[in-house]
């Protein structure tokens, strides 16, 4: 999440689903919050319901769209320009909120020289090696400042991933920043910002995003009037941003208009991240990523100097602020991982964990897969086979496995990849031919089983078991404990297998299938005391001397004594449900509340107080936990020059995990494709980048190659319309937990895609029957759903025509059907290697595919179409 | 009995009222025992394992069988609401296509075939460690690489935080797998 | 015991089908076919034997005021159908095993182990409500969640609804809270909104209201329903008064032939 997390400081939801009922306005964009997050859009209907105004911006008129008091069509693939319009709209009519963005943002800092921006370089940013096709970020920092730690451009390992880049903050110590409180010097970030936007017009979205000029400016009016001491407007997006080539930068370009319109950190204001599974938020937290550790600390890369532990702290230390306190979290999670065994002396362990050498993502490993570079895979919990995007590469590298383990509580696609893909039906694959061993594992449900999930506002909530699983079922806790009690078990006296012999593995077990307990496992990640075993309380009693253990340090605090683990407390007291569940970190609800506060330690506004200092008591007090040092008093001056930690950073900087303490309007470090968010298109789009030559995003990988390919960048005669791909309310991702089940399937029980009546009458397609949509991936065909809700958009004076297709069938279960995911391409974003989903090229016909014909010789090449 | 067998004689009990047969009196016992069926239920406090939103559910379950599935209302963030998934949590756990063997699939074999769950877990962990032994590499370059590439893991995101934790813990810092991935991303 | 009531309210249903969900999981109800309908987002149809929650997608032209007119080129409403549980329930008049009952809280009944399936109380139905299932022809429908009202507990729809669009409780201050929150509506510019309450209809009242936008006909909603059986009191002395002028008559010929004999 670095978007939220180079601009906030942490990769999470700055709010809480509840306090969406404060809102003046919410601006629900790339998500369908009614149809996805139903429940959580209860608080949305209630803030509609108490006057707040509703603004819904998504190609298709959905549920969401049907509660919203005003909805725009956008063509997919264009919400920067959007929201860049909405930018310069409050810089255009003077919405920002000065006393606010004065203290609390880097709108003051002054940037170097020699940075230049897209709207100079006809968008690039300086820094562009087109031979290696990356960026290097040296000239993006501030003016003055130090550079810091051994890499040259830190947050840029040349392996680099996505998650560990969440802050960037280390690049630069900021001892040497220079800034400009009158926002008037001309590298001031307020000004480069408001250059850069300068040509986000009203008119430019109407002529690219399909969204007419008045219509644009109703909502920016709703929004932005919608902000300031009295009021605060929330947003809230889903994949519907983050699935595009440029998905960080879309969600950087709304943390920019949130911090302008002071939005952060106060109650009805923020920034809703929607997870769409029970866990994402904890799946990053405690992340089973290649790049990252739990807590968001970064993998060690294989590079220069990479086995010296000092170096490696060094790089991901900063100064001041909250990361300063780096090598106490990183020591106390190799002495949770190791134990005794983790000594001062072997570094901690620090060798012992294995270095990153490349993109180990999904699809990094996938493509090595489908070139037979890998021999085994387990498979917990998704379903790749139709889940994941080009899925016919999917299954076919699944095909090149020695070994595949598959965990799930139904015989899913993935599993059944050998008899039942359309490859086989088609005859490009063959069980007589497939070498792959597979085990299916039947899987315990949450019913079946204690732990714990960390919800969409980062709320840990723990589940009590109901009953024992039926049959050999067993819990992925079971699983992993009892491989890894084999594994162990294996290990000999070698050097290679000192890691796994270090390993603490005693978790003790209950009941008659020797689960382990989720409450041991917990108590680890909140961690202890090594001296007397002891829970630990807060994030400030971890030690860099190996005294403490804890296996993840922003969730320190949730299980603070040996019984009482706070992610089962249900006994909710406010509105914002402190009592219940644990909230991390700290268990504050709405985080960097201390903005929610002037700089003189008083709420802004009455009507929007949340945290404020207690004059008498000489504290933060107020309706959250205060996200700050509790008795650092408003007026405590920051020693940013000389001091450490966060008690350098005074009484007034909110965003403490950002060495500076305040809220990144432009992020100097920790992005791989800029420090602001630009307008590219998708790499597939029916139109050329009206704004710059630069047509897509230039640091993002299209992984292109022959059994991944792509249509001509933008007006393929062959691709004529956008597609984009999205769920219901009625399934869910690839079915795997939905399509098993009769009383949702008869709900949604078969694929169909979303036409308006002109493309319609444009292709001959009827309702109700067959259509056959073609990518340059393949082909799927689909029933024909023809409504009004789908716009034809006038884009730069032609008509653009939008397809809309979810995704949830597949080969296996009660309601089956082609797999959408087999039209995408697998491409990566550049922080988070995410693929573009939203925003494709496609045809679509009437009529049923052709089941046999191999998926080459259906989609005609370029040259054969212009022919 | 005789007496009481009377009395509920829905022509007796309408004369006794002077109803019109359509209340209490033409209830059948059935009816007039009707009860939820979670009643006498235990129940465990848990969450809908769908989206991200967490909402509260209450498991109410009799004798080791699960009754019912729904919304805790005590939740400050579902109010004891469900969407359709969530409303469906019973279904999810009992329904007839779940899997309940382990299914073993031998190298190009056509079929299934069904194994003991103790069997299963060494064969594989077989699988694991002798690609572990064949693929590992201790350094490169005099540096320390401590890693294997040749085999991965994928999932998570609907996995327990403590489950996740064990996985990164074992595989990552045990084993030394670096292609761990799921599909968060956002 | 009060006398209970669903409000179900339109302008506040986002049409996620939850209430057909959380019914048929309380009630072990068994889907109804796996069809793609092509109307709207709705694959289940009507309410029936086996649907008794069911979700009306309607797309339609916009609708002036707050929410739904958000498109200008179209709108989307939606509205839980559900049995109305009729103040004069043709169902339960037209039981003849007793099967249909009413209970204390207001609302009519179908007991499972005395219904024959003979089938009257389908066609007494003015809402098209009561359905007889395929497999062994018993009638079936909303029960209104009989077993938890007994026990204190709200419906099983009323319980999911995310939104509360679906609210339960006693019937006049339902009743009540209806005609505030049209008030409301007509306020915030939905001057169509109008509650659906076929009081002064044959049916004598409901124990289901509706908040619906516009005509209650696009949700399925008779304006003037009426229960077959109000016709049986005229129908009965119709009938004997024919009986009687034909038993006159013929009397007469008799008398008159008689007459004539002599």
């Amino acid at each position: 999440m670095p978007g939220l997390g180079t601009s906030f400081g942490r990769g999470g939801a700055t709010t809480a689903q509840p306090d969406l009922a404060n809102a003046d306005a919410i601006l629900i964009m790339g998500s369908s919050m009614a149809e996805n997050h139903p429940v959580g859009f209860q608080w949305v209907m209630e803030a509609r319901e108490k006057g707040a105004k509703l603004i819904h911006v998504d190609p298709r008129f959905t549920r969401t769209s049907a509660m919203a008091d005003i909805w725009l069509p956008l063509r997919a693939g264009t919400d920067i320009i959007f929201l860049g319009a909405l930018i310069r709209y409050v810089f255009e009519n003077n919405r920002v909120f000065h006393d606010y963005v004065v203290p609390y943002t880097n709108a003051s800092t002054i940037l170097r020289e020699d940075f230049r921006d897209t709207e100079d370089l006809d968008g690039f940013f300086s820094g562009w090696d087109a031979e290696k096709q990356k960026y290097d970020p040296e000239t993006w920092l501030y003016q003055g400042a130090q550079k810091t730690g051994s890499s040259s451009s830190p947050g840029h390992s040349e392996a680099g991933g996505g998650h560990g880049k969440d802050r960037g903050g280390e690049a630069q110590d900021p001892a040497g920043f220079r800034s400009d409180a009158t926002l008037q010097h001309p590298r001031c970030v307020f000004q480069v910002l408001k250059r850069h936007f300068s040509r986000y017009t009203p008119e430019l979205v109407e002529q690219q995003c399909g969204i007419p000029r008045e219509a644009f400016l109703k909502a920016a009016e709703a929004f932005t009037a919608a902000s300031g001491p009295e009021k605060t407007a929330a947003i809230c997006y889903a994949v519907g941003w983050t699935q595009h080539s440029k998905g960080v930068q879309i969600i950087r370009a709304a943390a920019i208009l949130q911090l302008l319109l002071g939005n952060i950190g106060r109650p009805g204001g923020g920034i809703l991240a929607l997870r769409g599974h029970a866990s994402i938020q904890g799946s990053t937290d405690i992340p089973t990523l290649y790049d990252i550790l739990p807590g968001y600390l970064p993998m060690p890369f294989f590079e220069k100097d990479s086995q010296k532990l000092d170096s490696y702290v060094k790089k991901h230390s900063a100064r001041t602020g909250l990361w300063a306190g780096f090598d106490k979290y990183f020591i106390s999670l190799m002495r949770a991982y190791y134990g005794e065994s983790a000594t001062e002396e072997n570094d901690w362990g620090f060798n012992w964990l294995p270095r990153v050498t490349g993109d180990h993502s999904h699809f990094g490993y996938w493509l090595d897969m489908a070139d037979g570079k890998l021999e085994g895979l387990f498979v917990m919990g998704q379903n790749p086979a139709v889940g994941a995007a080009n899925g016919r590469l999917e299954r076919k590298a699944l095909a090149n496995l020695k070994w595949l383990v598959v965990r799930d509580m139904v015989e899913i696609e993935t599993a059944s990849f050998w008899y039942a893909s359309p490859e086989v039906e088609r005859g490009e694959l063959s069980p007589d031919t497939i070498g792959t061993e597979v085990f299916l594992f039947p899987a315990s449900g949450t019913a079946e089983k204690a732990g714990t999930f960390t919800n969409t506002q980062r709320l840990l909530q723990f589940r009590e078991k109901a009953v024992d699983p039926p049959g050999d079922n067993r819990s992925d806790l079971w699983f992993v404990y009892h491989l890894g009690r084999r594994l162990k078990a294996r290990a000999g006296a070698a050097s290679r297998d000192a890691a796994l012999r270090a390993l603490t593995w005693d978790y003790p077990t209950e009941g008659k299938h020797d689960e382990p307990s989720p409450s041991e496992v917990l108590k680890e990640i909140n961690g202890w005391s090594m001296a007397d075993g002891k829970q630990l309380h807060h994030i400030k009693d971890l030690k860099n001397d190996g005294s403490t253990a804890c296996g993840a340090w922003i969730y320190c605090g949730v299980h603070p004594e040996e019984d009482r683990n706070r992610a089962l407390e249900r006994n909710s007291k406010d509105a914002l449900g402190h009592g219940w569940g644990f909230a991390w970190p700290n268990d504050c609800r709405i985080i960097y509340n201390r903005a929610s506060a002037r700089p003189d330690g008083k709420p802004w506004s009455e009507r929007k107080k949340l945290v404020w200092w207690d004059d008498e008591k000489k504290q933060w007090t107020g309706l959250d936990t205060p996200d700050y040092e509790k008795e650092t008093p408003p007026h405590a001056p920051a020693h940013i020059e000389e001091g450490e930690g966060t008690s350098a950073l005074g009484g007034a900087r909110p965003f403490t995990l950002h060495p500076d303490g305040v809220g990144w309007l432009y992020v100097p470090s920790g992005l791989k494709d800029g420090p602001l968010p630009a307008h590219y298109e998708a790499l597939e789009a029916p139109v050329k980048n009206s704004l710059y030559s630069q047509n897509t995003n230039p640091a993002a990988d299209k992984k292109q190659r022959p059994d991944n390919p792509y249509a001509n960048a933008h007006g393929d005669p062959r691709f004529p319309y956008v597609l984009s791909t999205y769920r219901l309310t009625e399934q869910h991702t690839a079915g795997g937990m939905t399509r098993h089940l009769s009383h949702l399937n008869e709900l949604q029980p078969e694929l169909f895609t979303e036409v308006s009546p002109e493309l319609a009458a444009e292709r001959g397609l009827k309702h109700g029957e067959w259509a056959t949509i073609t990518t340059a991936r393949g082909a799927l065909e689909a029933k024909v759903l023809i409504t009004p809700r789908i716009l034809p958009l006038r884009i730069d004076g032609r008509t653009v025509h939008q397809v809309g297709l979810p995704y949830h069938w597949g080969y296996m279960g009660q309601a089956t059907g082609d797999v959408a995911n087999d039209l995408l391409a697998i491409s990566e974003e550049p922080n988070v290697r995410i693929m573009e989903t939203k925003a494709l090229l496609c045809d679509v016909h009437p009529g049923r595919r052709d089941r046999h014909a191999p998926v080459s010789e259906r989609v005609p090449s370029y040259e054969e179409s212009r022919a | 009995m005789l007496k009481s067998l009377l009395a509920n004689w829905p022509l007796i009990r309408q004369i006794r009222n002077g109803s019109d047969g359509t209340g209490a009196e033409a209830m059948s016992q059935r009816t007039r025992e009707l009860r939820p069926k979670f009643e006498d239920a235990q129940v465990a406090r848990s969450i809908c394992p769908y989206c991200g939103v967490g909402c509260g559910q209450l498991v109410y379950h009799k004798e080791g069988k699960l009754v019912s599935i729904e919304g805790d209302p005590q939740s400050p963030i579902s109010r004891g609401h469900l969407c359709p998934k969530g409303a469906d949590t019973y279904e999810l756990h009992t329904h007839p296509g779940r899997l309940q063997k382990v299914k073993y699939r031998a190298p190009y074999a056509r079929e299934w075939q069904e194994l003991d769950l103790e069997t299963a877990m060494d064969m594989v962990a077989d699988r694991a460690w002798a690609t572990r032994e064949r693929t590992f590499q201790e350094t490169r370059e005099g540096q320390v690489l401590m890693q294997t590439t040749a085999m991965a893991h994928l999932g998570g995101a609907t996995l327990d935080i403590e489950e996740n934790y064990l996985i990164k813990k074992l595989f990552t810092a045990g084993m030394g797998m670096v292609c761990i991935s799921n599909q968060a991303r956002i | 015991m009060s006398v209970t009531a669903f409000l179900t309210d339109a302008t506040l249903c986002i049409g996620c089908k939850a209430c057909e969900v959380a019914c048929k999981e309380w009630n072990g109800i068994d889907e109804d076919g796996l069809q793609f309908s092509g109307f709207s987002y709705d694959n289940t149809g009507s309410v029936g034997a086996s649907t008794w929650r069911h979700v009306k997608f309607v797309e339609q032209a916009p609708l002036p005021g707050l929410g739904g007119n958000s498109g200008e080129q179209v709108s989307w409403t939606f509205s839980s159908d559900v049995c109305k549980h009729c103040g004069e329930a043709g169902c339960l008049e037209a039981c003849p095993t007793g099967s249909i009952v009413r209970t204390e809280f207001g609302g009519v009944f179908i007991q499972p182990d005395v219904c024959n399936g003979c089938g009257y109380c389908v066609t007494a139905c003015p809402f098209g409500v009561v359905e007889r299932n395929s497999k062994d022809g018993r009638a079936f429908k909303c029960t209104f969640c009989y077993d938890r009202q007994k026990a204190g507990l709200e419906p099983a729809c009323a319980k999911v609804c995310p939104t509360e669009s679906i609210k339960f409780g006693e019937l006049e201050q339902l009743r009540q809270k209806a005609d505030e929150r049209i008030a409301e509506l007509h306020d915030r510019g939905m001057t169509d909104a109008n509650l659906y309450d076929p009081l002064d209809t044959s049916v004598a009242g409901v124990h289901a209201l509706f908040i619906i936008r516009g005509d209650a006909r696009t949700y399925n909603l008779p304006p003037a329903p009426e229960v077959p059986t109000i016709y049986l009191k005229k129908a009965w002395t119709s009938s004997a008064l024919a009986a009687g002028l034909l038993f006159g008559g013929t009397l007469l010929a008799f008398l008159s032939a008689g007459k004539n004999g002599r």
